[in-house]
């Protein structure tokens, strides 16, 4: 958790080829789901994990958040999850409003 | 992360000499910039499940071959041309100027290669009949319009980001931009990379059929 900018650069370099072959074969496991057509439910949880993985990967290495000032990181991150949930309020509605429709 | 860490720019936090974030303000505005646009593609997503989750029907249009395939190496030019903007950013801050403009512009082929598939795909899929306002597989018009937004915002931004790091490339090789300019316009790049990791799984393979 500290700042390694006289890092060795040859071992920096690893560490991102390291974090770019993770991206790529978490997106390989991802289509292989596709491929044996999981069911919804089980798939969607999968897939979004997956992804949220591979989003904290890029913003901490590719980004470099990992290695700035941590009040960089309070400051962003948890107002954008807020945001979200706040998105997600009305998300329920839904899966009613087939029902709703006009016939 | 580090726990500590105002910048010391020698004047007191009253006078306005310190810098909470250690970082250069062009830096922080685009780190801001960043999460507005985050909200926004999170927007579009959350109203594309909405309404595919709200519609009795939602069309599939995506064949395993070769939508499917066609996406992932998309996928796979967008993650690739992530790391070598990474390369790009290591030799700039190196100060090595050729290195690091041969890596943006096999950062840009990499953009231009995703844009150029994308391309192809909504030219096939416009033939097939899809429209923001229809289709042909007579399911809910939502589909097109859904993906013609999400897609072509995450396209429009591909794009941008190519003639972007066209600039700064120039830019930097010429000595008119400071390295500081490659690795900000790399967040751009690495955040269009981001987003294409959520409407990869979401909007193609979610709608996959496989035979």
């Amino acid at each position: 958790m500290s700042a390694n900018h006289a890092h060795e650069h040859a071992e920096s370099n690893r560490l991102y080829l390291v974090v770019w072959g993770a991206l790529l074969f978490m997106t390989v496991v991802e289509v292989f789901l596709a491929y044996i057509q999981l069911p919804t439910g089980p798939m969607l949880l999968i897939l979004m994990g997956l992804s949220v993985v591979k989003a904290g990967l890029i913003v901490a290495y590719f980004m470099h958040l990992k290695f700035e000032v941590a009040t960089l990181f309070w400051c962003m991150v948890p107002m954008w999850v807020l945001v979200m949930l706040l998105l997600f309020v009305f998300f329920p509605d839904s899966f009613r409003a087939s029902d709703l429709r006009f016939p | 992360m580090q726990s500590h860490g105002a910048g010391e720019a020698g004047a007191a936090a009253w006078d306005g000499g310190v810098a909470p974030f250690a970082i250069p303000s062009k830096k922080l505005g685009l780190w801001l910039f960043i999460v507005s646009d985050a909200i926004t593609f999170a927007a579009l997503l959350i109203a594309y499940s909405y309404v595919r989750v709200a519609s009795v029907e939602w069309p599939k249009p995506f064949h395993f071959y070769p939508s499917i395939i066609v996406s992932s190496v998309m996928t796979f030019c967008l993650l690739t041309s992530s790391i070598t903007m990474v390369m790009a950013v290591a030799a700039a801050k190196k100060g090595q100027v050729g290195s690091a403009v041969k890596w943006v512009f096999a950062t840009m082929g990499g953009g231009l290669a995703f844009v150029l598939l994308h391309a192809n795909e909504w030219h096939t899929l416009i033939e097939e009949g899809l429209r923001p306002t229809g289709n042909a597989w007579g399911d809910t018009a939502l589909f097109g319009a859904t993906f013609f937004a999400l897609t072509g915002l995450h396209m429009t931004h591909v794009t941008v980001g190519v003639v972007v790091l066209l600039v700064l490339a120039l830019g930097f090789k010429n000595g008119k931009y400071p390295a500081d300019y490659v690795e900000i316009g790399g967040l751009y790049w690495h955040f269009v990379d981001l987003v294409w990791m959520f409407i990869f799984p979401l909007v193609y393979l979610m709608s996959a059929v496989v035979g």
